[in-house]
């Protein structure tokens, strides 16, 4: 089997936004019959065409880590949480539309994930008023999805997307607005679609490729893994 | 398995959390009298923290609305003080306040009906031992008073029996998808369900004496007393034994660093053999699809038998594939249960050194032997048939130990976004009953003078069987968890030694 390269995304929100049935739509392009808790991470494996319909083109492996919990949890479930959040190469950013909490709880869960070094004290430096510098600097690739956008009444519909698209720009990053049980919003060609596309290009351009376009010479991914001490586990 | 043993304490914690949510909450239990100044200094109201509870731009809608709502209603409360009503409005307002800033604290509430009821209940709730209170300090006069139980009395009784319940059954029922449509039926089903064995309830103890009619305040008040004892002392037990437990670190495993990480890294081999056999079955997918057989799930009767038969040897190998996915993707989830327990310990460790941590466990072996006191008054009480005479304080300080710090971490365990409504009204309803079979059970204890008005409102019920029930189920669940936590303690080195 052609040893195809590796991305790693992480999936972060609140519980019951919906990532697992997100993940499992962006994967196997199904809809997921029996959503059920996540316990620890779930991974799925996604097949990317990167610069599809390019002479470029190039077929890449993205791991979508779906990691469970939420912002509140037990100092010590953060920690072991922390343990997935190692040399990742994207996030997606996960909140409910019906729930205002949610949004907000991403600007913590964004934290929690890139400052993974800094033990994790509740002392929140940051309430809505944060500080955009902070995700100025920041080199890895973003996207917000909202979910349940089916649940919204046409009527408040406007209202959440004007707040959607606040919170998107807060981040420096696309938003992407869906109903997670209905495949029609990723359809090929629609728009949502499209920037999906490109936040995964972007996610492996940063990963694989310098900026003047050259791809950065053979990286082992035997070295990513607690001590380096591991034989790299694949079965070909 | 695991345990997770949070130490909380309830009412300092949710006084406390008045100001703003995110400054560092310690965790002390409450009877922790030396403590307690100190942990009021570092939750004390700073005008940072007032500063952060105003709703920024970004908030301006449901959260400010609560807000002001809530400083009306202390504002009203206070301005009253002198009527029983505004203490009402005021306790009113507690309740409110608990249950945005504690109980839910990260989730957005749309059921305004769920929030109002569960105040009503607290205010009322408390309300009932103001009354006790009044009753010994002599407040207002005897005949006021007396109006005020009674009406007291009906309300808590039409909310626990009535309100509640029906609540309940209409939110786990608008949970299943199946029976959404007919809601409102399905609920009333439940209630009707939830009545009948509530009455059935009275059968086989003898909480009455026969002179009373059908629709009588006593038979409600007897069947709520019943189970609320019996909740009570489930608890209280329960709470004696995993009290001391938690506190004392002579119960801690030791844990190392070298632990940790070789759990760790056992969890990120696990998750990497779970990609690489997703891997094989996206691209086994990729090029099914790409050559055009769609991969079909065998639908229906007539499929399966064709399934059986005719079978393309890829797909048989996918499902062997995604057998072994589904094995890994478990052993992967105990992994992280068990990284998180390791943590959890390494952590009661490290505070177990610091001066708090050798504090609280002197008190637990105080606590100890204050619980096996409990335990051995218990049994000699059932064994000499006795009526316990324990003080009204002590009492108390058990009720609001064991039943609230257990009640509130069972909550957050088990609570998520669907079905938060229909915790939050059982915790409505067990403190409803709790707190209506704590006043049974105190009027034991106080004085003859004191006993009369709570005869007089709660007619002739059989107090003594009550004392000795909660006695009997005292018993039974302080062995029990004392059976349960130590197989528990057991079980769980001998698991890490296999590693």
């Amino acid at each position: 089997m052609a040893a195809l390269d590796r991305v790693k995304v992480l999936v972060l929100g609140d519980s019951g936004v919906g990532k697992s049935s997100l993940v499992h739509l962006l994967c196997q392009n199904q809809v997921l019959g029996n959503p059920s808790w996540t316990v620890g991470c779930s991974v799925d494996v996604r097949i990317h065409d990167y610069k599809e319909g390019t002479p470029e083109e190039k077929t890449y492996y993205t791991e979508l880590w779906d990691v469970g919990g939420s912002v509140g949890s037990a100092s010590s479930v953060k920690s072991t949480r922390a343990v997935f959040y190692n040399s990742v190469n994207g996030i997606i950013l996960v909140h409910d539309l019906t729930n205002k909490k949610s949004s907000q709880n991403l600007y913590r869960w964004s934290l929690e994930a890139l400052n993974r070094d800094v033990v994790p004290t509740g002392v929140l430096v940051t309430n809505g008023d944060y500080d955009r510098e902070q995700f100025a600097d920041n080199q890895i690739p973003l996207l917000v999805i909202g979910t349940k956008l089916d649940q919204i009444p046409e009527a408040k519909r406007n209202e959440v997307l004007t707040r959607t698209a606040f919170l998107a720009e807060d981040f420096n990053a696309e938003e992407i607005n869906l109903d997670c049980t209905n495949p029609r919003y990723l359809a090929a060609g629609s728009s949502n679609a499209v920037k999906l596309s490109r936040f995964f290009d972007k996610v492996i351009e940063k990963r694989y490729f310098l900026r003047d376009g050259n791809q950065i010479p053979g990286f082992s991914d035997r070295k990513r893994f607690g001590g380096g001490t591991l034989k790299n586990l694949h079965y070909d | 398995m695991t345990l997770q043993y949070h130490v909380s304490d309830p009412v300092l914690h949710c006084i406390g959390s008045l100001g703003s949510p995110e400054l560092p909450t310690y965790r002390l239990p409450f009877p922790c009298c030396a403590a307690a100044p100190q942990g009021w200094k570092q939750e004390a109201k700073t005008p940072v923290a007032i500063a952060k509870m105003w709703p920024t731009d970004h908030q301006l809608d449901s959260s400010s609305f609560h807000h002001y709502f809530l400083l009306f209603v202390c504002a009203g409360g206070f301005v009253s003080s002198h009527h029983l009503q505004g203490h009402q409005v005021l306790f009113f307002g507690f309740g409110w306040l608990f249950f945005m800033r504690q109980l839910f604290k990260d989730y957005e509430v749309r059921q305004y009906v769920v929030q109002v009821v569960f105040s009503v209940t607290f205010a009322f709730s408390c309300t009932m031992f103001e009354l006790i209170i009044f009753e010994i300090l002599g407040v207002l006069n005897s005949s006021s008073r007396y109006f005020h139980w009674k009406l007291n009395l009906y309300v808590i009784l039409l909310l626990l029996v009535f309100m509640v319940p029906f609540y309940i059954g209409y939110f786990v029922v608008s949970n299943i998808r199946l029976l959404h449509r007919k809601r409102l039926f399905f609920a009333c089903l439940v209630w009707l369900t939830f009545m009948y064995f509530f009455w059935k309830l009275g059968d086989p103890f003898p909480i009455l004496s026969p002179k009373h009619g059908i629709l009588s305040i006593e038979q409600l008040i007897s069947r709520v007393g019943v189970i609320g004892v019996t909740l009570m002392a489930l608890l209280s037990g329960f709470g004696a034994v995993n009290c001391p437990y938690t506190y004392m670190s002579y119960f801690l495993r030791n844990v190392t660093d070298a632990d940790i990480l070789a759990l760790e890294r056992r969890l990120l081999q696990t998750m990497d053999m779970i990609i690489s056999k997703k891997k094989r079955i996206a691209v086994a997918h990729r090029t099914m699809f790409q050559r055009g057989e769609v991969h079909n799930k065998p639908t229906g009767f007539w499929g399966m038998i064709k399934s059986v038969t005719t079978s393309a040897p890829g797909s048989e190998n996918l499902s062997l594939i995604q057998q072994e996915v589904d094995a890994l993707e478990e052993l992967s989830r105990q992994l992280f249960l068990e990284t998180a327990d390791l943590h959890a310990t390494k952590e009661r460790i490290e505070y177990s050194i610091t001066f708090q941590g050798k504090y609280f466990n002197f008190l637990g072996y105080f606590f100890s032997i204050y619980c096996v006191w409990k335990i051995f008054m218990a049994t000699i009480n059932i064994v000499f048939d006795r009526v316990g005479k324990t003080d009204p304080v002590t009492r108390g300080i058990e009720i609001t130990v064991n039943y609230l710090g257990i009640q509130f971490d069972f909550f957050y365990a088990i609570s998520s976004s669907k079905s938060s409504n229909v915790i939050v009204l059982l915790l409505a309803q067990i403190m409803g009953m709790y707190f209506v079979s704590s006043v049974l059970l105190i009027r034991m204890s106080m004085p003859l003078e004191y006993r009369t008005i709570i005869t007089e409102v709660l007619g002739e019920l059989q107090f003594n069987f009550y004392h000795r029930w909660f006695d009997v189920i005292f018993l039974v669940s302080a062995l029990s968890s004392i059976l349960f936590l130590y197989l528990a303690h057991k079980q769980a080195p001998e698991k890490h030694m296999a590693l």
